[in-house]
């Protein structure tokens, strides 16, 4: 599938910043499963800095702006090859040990409920990959999908014992889980092309990858109920939500700021 | 009373070493030294230097006690803890670099991949990131105590940024202006040479990306820092600029200072502020300490920090036992200077030894430093070991025990005279494009009668440290 992407995020600020910097994780993952056809990140007005990819094999560019700021946006415009790996992060070159990801995180701190459900739903099998699937399963029916009932910082236990949340929840949750269970996991950010009738929707999205030791990653996804296939594009990791966030950025000054995100997916017609 | 070695008197007659040192003390009369002693301390009051020792805590306007008799070394045992201290140092540097790369050393099964990737202090944000030269850890500190003529332990390493130097470099000064005839009668070596080592130390380790002579800073969290005097004073010594956060900003792909001058580009910095405060984007979100997208800018080569982030990951008290094995490991040679030998608590068999020894044993806290969170058994009340019992047994993981050691001692300036109080030893080893050990170090030393502890922050004290020339 060849995805096309449009996605633009402001920042407004209701008085001048004296400057402002950004460090974006915001390029599409190398792996058998994407290939970058094109793919553009622009800040506007800003200065680029330097780029790398770090130990996780995420591609980080850094960007910075002078004052007086009133408003930032950032564009990333591209588009990419998928297909499908059955969720298999395949040809993924990265260095960081599987280990590093059992650390919890204040997001995706293990409380009694997270431990139950986790021992739950891993008893009964000793292969890793069931348990994976086992635990994606067991995260997506206790966490039902409903947007607006959680906020940005809502942490795994949290958004278990009100069974409800999005994507990142659900992500959070899957994360918290595994590693309860000693399966290093990890926070994964992307894109997900979701209606085929080319309607407008929320395409911005978040899974969880769990580290099964005899195939590698292996990307669940419980809000959807299934592992990325070629409906999506992988950009950037990390232990939670924050790390993986695909833009980070501070603005010196007292102005309070105004977030709007938008993101347009289209599928090109073969 | 358990023995110990004097390194000033050995079976009734005087080590070489401190040969000259005797007469200089009888020819000085009590209201002399205490003349001197009061001097002593007017100095240090002037010049500013009150602060703690790294990580000790404590009121940072305290004087640190100054004992004016001093400690000396042979060039012969010198040397010898020259090449020890320098191996380890190299050691723990390929570590570093190992453990941020493919971490060969956990391939082969000789430390377990738990200790080094869930340690607190593993940085994933630096894996897979080769720092100028392959080195992350530039000033190493190694703690090391003697328990006889030939025997040398080191206690721990520190590999982040070792504090104290600066009390290296004054203690000297200070017993120079005091004493000159010692240093006319003694042939001492230098060691003024620390602050030039440093400076070409952290200018060998400019990213590639600078094509002219680097500009060098000291990055100081600010002046109530209990250490700032001594990041003022290194910065004054080295002819650079003392920063904090807010004199800095990153754009296209750089570091920049404010000067009154206009931004100037600055290469190395040579922080005195932990990992989690350095950027705000990568690491600690609140912190107001650090500079935004600095990690950035570090990550793509356009600044050395130093020591790098992550450095931190070698010189924790559990991944301390694996140093003999680091050692044999990258360098294929057997390790010059020996460990205490150490029980780790995490294990169940060696927990179940450390609990039937506790009154012999020193416990301490895996992450803990300045002796806080300590027993030495052998000093301890029944009731401070069966406190201590509990909090091992319900955390196993958190501690690990040493035999207790029996330190050195030597002469010490005591109310009553001349007396021998025990003592350890940090040397500064640099690590650049040449490794370099500038002959002294800070001696501490436990003023209290029989204490083992030599932590200011509970009753230590400090001593000029000569090494002797041939």
């Amino acid at each position: 599938m060849i995805l096309t992407v449009h996605h633009v995020t402001t920042y407004d600020y209701d008085a001048p910043m004296r400057g402002a910097v950004q460090s974006l994780r915001l390029f599409p993952s190398r792996f058998d499963g994407q290939r970058t056809i094109r793919w553009d990140v622009e800040v506007q007005g800003g200065i680029r800095g330097g780029n790398f990819r770090d130990g996780a094999g995420d591609k980080v560019e850094g960007w910075s702006l002078r004052g007086p700021v009133t408003e930032v946006t950032i564009s990333a415009i591209g588009q990419v090859e998928t297909t499908d790996t059955a969720g298999v992060l395949r040809g993924h070159r990265e260095i960081v040990s599987p280990f590093a990801y059992l650390r919890e995180t204040s997001a995706t701190w293990i409380d009694h409920a997270l431990r139950d459900l986790a021992e739950a739903a891993a008893t009964g099998t000793k292969d890793p990959l069931d348990r994976a699937h086992r635990l994606s399963r067991a995260v997506s029916d206790a966490i039902a999908y409903r947007p607006g009932t959680t906020h940005a910082h809502t942490t795994a236990a949290e958004a278990l014992s009100q069974g409800e949340g999005v994507c990142q929840d659900h992500a959070h949750a899957l994360i918290a889980s595994a590693r309860a269970v000693g399966m290093p996991a990890r926070y994964v950010s992307g894109y997900l092309f979701a209606r085929e009738d080319g309607e407008p929707h929320e395409a911005a999205h978040a899974w969880a990858e769990i580290w099964v030791e005899t195939i590698g990653w292996i990307g669940f996804d419980p809000a959807n109920e299934c592992c990325p296939d070629s409906r999506y594009i992988r950009i950037g990791s990390g232990l939670d939500a924050r790390e993986a966030a695909p833009i980070k950025g501070v603005a010196q000054g007292d102005g309070s700021e105004r977030l709007d995100v938008t993101v347009a997916l289209e599928a090109v017609q073969q | 009373m358990t023995t110990y070695f004097n390194e000033m008197y050995e079976g009734g007659q005087v080590r070489e070493p401190y040969a000259r040192l005797e007469d200089w003390t009888k020819a000085m009369p009590a209201a002399l030294r205490a003349m001197k002693q009061a001097e002593a301390e007017a100095l240090f009051r002037r010049i500013g230097i009150t602060f703690a020792v790294y990580g000790e805590g404590g009121d940072p306007d305290r004087l640190i006690p100054f004992d004016m008799f001093p400690r000396v070394f042979t060039q012969a045992e010198w040397r010898k803890l020259e090449r020890g201290i320098k191996q380890r140092a190299r050691a723990l540097n390929a570590f570093l670099l190992d453990v941020y790369g493919r971490a060969e050393i956990v391939r082969a099964g000789k430390i377990p991949a738990r200790m080094v990737f869930q340690n607190e202090a593993f940085e994933r944000a630096v894996a897979g990131f080769t720092p100028p030269r392959g080195i992350y850890s530039h000033i190493v500190g190694i703690d090391i105590v003697r328990t006889g003529a030939d025997e040398f332990f080191v206690l721990e390493d520190n590999c982040r940024t070792p504090s104290g130097v600066s009390y290296m470099l004054e203690n000297r000064e200070i017993m120079m202006r005091m004493f000159p005839q010692l240093f006319r009668e003694n042939r001492i070596e230098p060691v003024d040479g620390y602050s030039d080592a440093l400076r070409r130390t952290l200018a060998s380790v400019a990213p590639a990306k600078c094509e002219r002579e680097p500009t060098i800073a000291i990055l100081t969290p600010g002046h109530y820092n209990s250490a700032y005097y001594e990041h003022s004073f290194l910065a004054d010594l080295m002819g650079v600029e003392l920063v904090e956060g807010a004199d800095l900003f990153v754009e296209g792909g750089f570091v920049w200072m404010r000067t009154t001058e206009g931004p100037k580009k600055l290469d190395v910095i040579y922080r005195r502020i932990d990992d989690a405060f350095l950027d705000p984007l990568c690491f600690r979100p609140d912190s107001m300490l650090g500079i935004p997208g600095l990690m950035d800018v570090y990550r793509s080569g356009g600044v050395s920090i130093c020591s790098a982030p992550g450095a931190g990951v070698a010189d924790d008290k559990a991944v301390y036992t694996f140093v003999p094995e680091m050692i044999r490991f990258y360098l294929g040679e057997e390790p010059l200077l020996n460990n205490v030998p150490t029980w780790q608590c995490a294990k169940p068999d060696e927990c179940k030894y450390v609990l039937e020894n506790l009154g012999e044993l020193v416990v301490k806290e895996v992450h803990g430093s300045g002796g806080y969170g300590m027993l030495v058994g052998p000093k301890s009340t029944k009731d401070q070991i069966e406190t201590f019992r509990a909090k091992i047994e319900a955390h196993p993981e958190n501690y690990i025990a040493q035999p207790t050691l029996a330190l050195s001692a030597t002469p010490t300036f005591v109310e009553e005279g001349i007396a021998p109080r025990h003592v350890d030893l940090r040397p500064y080893c640099l690590v650049g494009e040449k490794i370099e050990l500038v002959p002294g170090g800070l001696t501490r030393v436990a003023l209290k009668e029989g204490s083992l502890v030599v932590n200011s922050s509970q009753g230590g004290g400090v001593k000029d440290t000569w090494v002797l020339a041939e």
